[in-house]
């Protein structure tokens, strides 16, 4: 037996193997080829995502939108950005998938199915807020390691479920609860069954919010699956890894949750503020709560050619994670004036508010940035430059910009 | 030519055309069966030289210093850092960060005390330079310049 024919046909087996069938007419594949089974899937199709969404990380998958694919006022799933820690988990059996909640404040763990969740309690629908603590990451100097997240990491879509409360309310709970962590499906990148890949979750403060969701719908259909198919835990205005994808255990801790990426630096930023590139210990980390104040122009896309004395109308989304937006502005003069924008009121707690504004006073042609900033509802506004350095680069709420040209 | 003559080169004839025939049946018999038992017989055979498995050979492919498989430099480590690096995560969890060679060896002692990364043993050395020769940080300020604009004609 030759060299070439050894290779393909144990390629062929291999493929098979892989395949857990035959391949009939395998020895007709030509060379080089690879079964559309085993190719690289294509994410854009496999997640119903736009192509113009960028793919940060294929293993685990990691993608994010770009300012101007955030324009809806509800963000659809094409444009909403994927972050996940591990594999997304196989065979989901939803008709068969329960609930089970423990933890050491819980007198005696009980286990929920998903139908008996659906049909024992009042449904819920807000419109939510979930930013990744990393959106901005890229933009850090020196530059923190993780996914490099530029500015659309951030999604604000309808979610339905039933409330977290009712369900804690229900079973019962010690009065020495601190903190609820949930556990899910999902799978570790080593594939080692015993970790988890990411197991965080709230205070009790938190847990036991009107808006904080066991949620199976998003946007009135089920949950698609990279967004955590068939429940998912919803807690609006907090890093969006504090909403638990594919979830099936919530535990009601006496302390605050030490499941996967609570410790350490994961979503922690120093508790005093430190210097770009200082060496923090662990101990002197805290657990990021509530998202800042932040916004994006979500049109025009930047780039834009404007002829002279034409308007320029733009548009955008703000949000303060659990705050509301108190005020919105826009420079067109690397912030040495601001002009205010219209600002509509939130549809819900939690959800991101819309402003626009017509620009018709640029002095003459030439190439300008729109620069826009929110302010909290506690007069907090948004940074021009970078905010607060910190180890794993979380936070980036520096104002969103665009470029103009006047000719 | 006589009646008997002809009859007798009609028969030769005939007798010809069925050894002919007979002999392109068995023949195609033997072909089939040896095209069943090798497939590839029918393809055209490459150079000696070009006997290699393409497989390999695409991942092996260098553009423009650049590993196009996995969009890593082409650089001493880069075997080592294949083989370590791309197992659990894709080789872009790399590439789109920037670190000091203290900065890796910390990521990497973080992969292995809780993403159950091995042990490198001395190829840690050699994965550490890679990395912190290839991807080191970039200077730059509190607020780069914009980049990378798409200019387009705006139209209301």
């Amino acid at each position: 037996m030759n060299r070439r024919r050894f290779i393909s046909q144990t390629s062929l087996t291999s493929l098979a193997t892989l395949l857990g069938a035959d391949i009939v007419f395998g020895h007709k594949i030509p060379e080089g080829y690879t079964p559309i089974a085993l190719q690289d899937p294509d994410p854009f199709k496999l997640f119903n995502k736009d192509t113009e969404m960028s793919i940060l990380n294929n293993k685990p998958w990691n993608i994010e939108a770009k300012a101007h694919l955030l324009d809806e006022k509800i963000t659809s799933n094409k444009y909403m950005f994927v972050r996940n820690n591990g594999l997304i988990p196989e065979n989901i059996d939803a008709k068969n998938w329960t609930l089970t909640i423990d933890g050491e404040s819980v007198s005696k763990s009980k286990t929920y199915t998903l139908e008996e969740l659906k049909s024992k309690f009042q449904h819920y629908t807000y419109q939510l807020t979930l930013e990744c603590g990393g959106n901005g990451r890229s933009e850090f100097n020196p530059p923190a390691k993780g996914n490099q997240w530029t500015v659309g990491a951030v999604s604000c879509a309808n979610w339905t479920g039933v409330r977290l409360k009712d369900v804690l309310q229900d079973l019962g709970f010690k009065s020495n609860a601190v903190y609820i962590g949930y556990h899910a499906a999902d799978i570790h990148l080593s594939r080692n069954p015993e970790k988890e890949p990411i197991s965080r979750g709230v205070p009790m403060e938190k847990a036991l919010q009107d808006e904080t969701l066991l949620a199976f719908q998003m946007n009135g259909k089920d949950i698609p699956l990279a967004h955590g198919y068939p429940l998912r835990l919803i807690a609006g205005g907090w890093p969006a890894s504090a909403s638990g994808k594919w979830v099936n255990r919530i535990s009601i801790r006496d302390k605050v949750h030490d499941g996967a990426k609570m410790t350490g630096t994961s979503y922690r930023v120093p508790c005093e503020p430190v210097a770009p590139g200082e060496k923090v210990v662990d101990e002197d980390m805290c657990i990021i709560e509530s998202m800042p104040v932040k916004s994006l122009i979500t049109y025009p896309k930047s780039g834009a050619i404007i002829k002279k004395g034409k308007a320029l109308n733009i548009r955008g989304h703000a949000w303060a994670g659990e705050l509301e937006v108190q005020n919105m502005e826009y420079s067109i003069d690397f912030g040495s004036t601001w002009h205010s924008c219209a600002l509509q009121k939130p549809v819900n707690r939690l959800a991101w508010q819309h402003f626009s504004a017509s620009i018709d006073h640029f002095p003459k042609k030439g190439y300008y940035e729109v620069w826009a900033r929110a302010k909290d509802s506690r007069g907090k506004s948004q940074p021009m430059l970078l905010p607060g350095w910190n180890p794993k680069g979380y936070l980036n709420n520096a104002c969103h910009r665009i470029a103009i040209k006047v000719t | 030519m006589s009646f008997e003559n002809k009859f007798k080169t009609q028969v030769q004839k005939l007798y010809q055309r069925l050894i002919l025939g007979f002999g392109i049946i068995v023949l195609s018999v033997f072909a089939l069966i040896y095209i069943v038992l090798n497939p590839y017989s029918l393809q055209k055979s490459p150079d000696e030289s070009e006997i290699v498995d393409i497989t390999t050979e695409q991942e092996d492919l260098i553009e423009n210093g650049i590993h196009i498989a996995t969009g890593f430099v082409d650089a001493n480590g880069l075997t080592e850092v294949i083989q370590n690096c791309t197992n659990c995560h894709s080789a872009k969890l790399v590439t789109q960060n920037r670190m000091t060679k203290e900065g890796w060896v910390a990521t990497i002692r973080w992969m292995q005390e809780t993403q159950n990364l091995w042990d490198l043993g001395k190829n840690e050395e050699i994965i550490v330079n890679y990395l912190a020769t290839n991807y080191a940080p970039d200077k730059k300020g509190r607020r780069d310049i914009l980049t990378d604009i798409d200019w387009y004609t705006l139209e209301e």
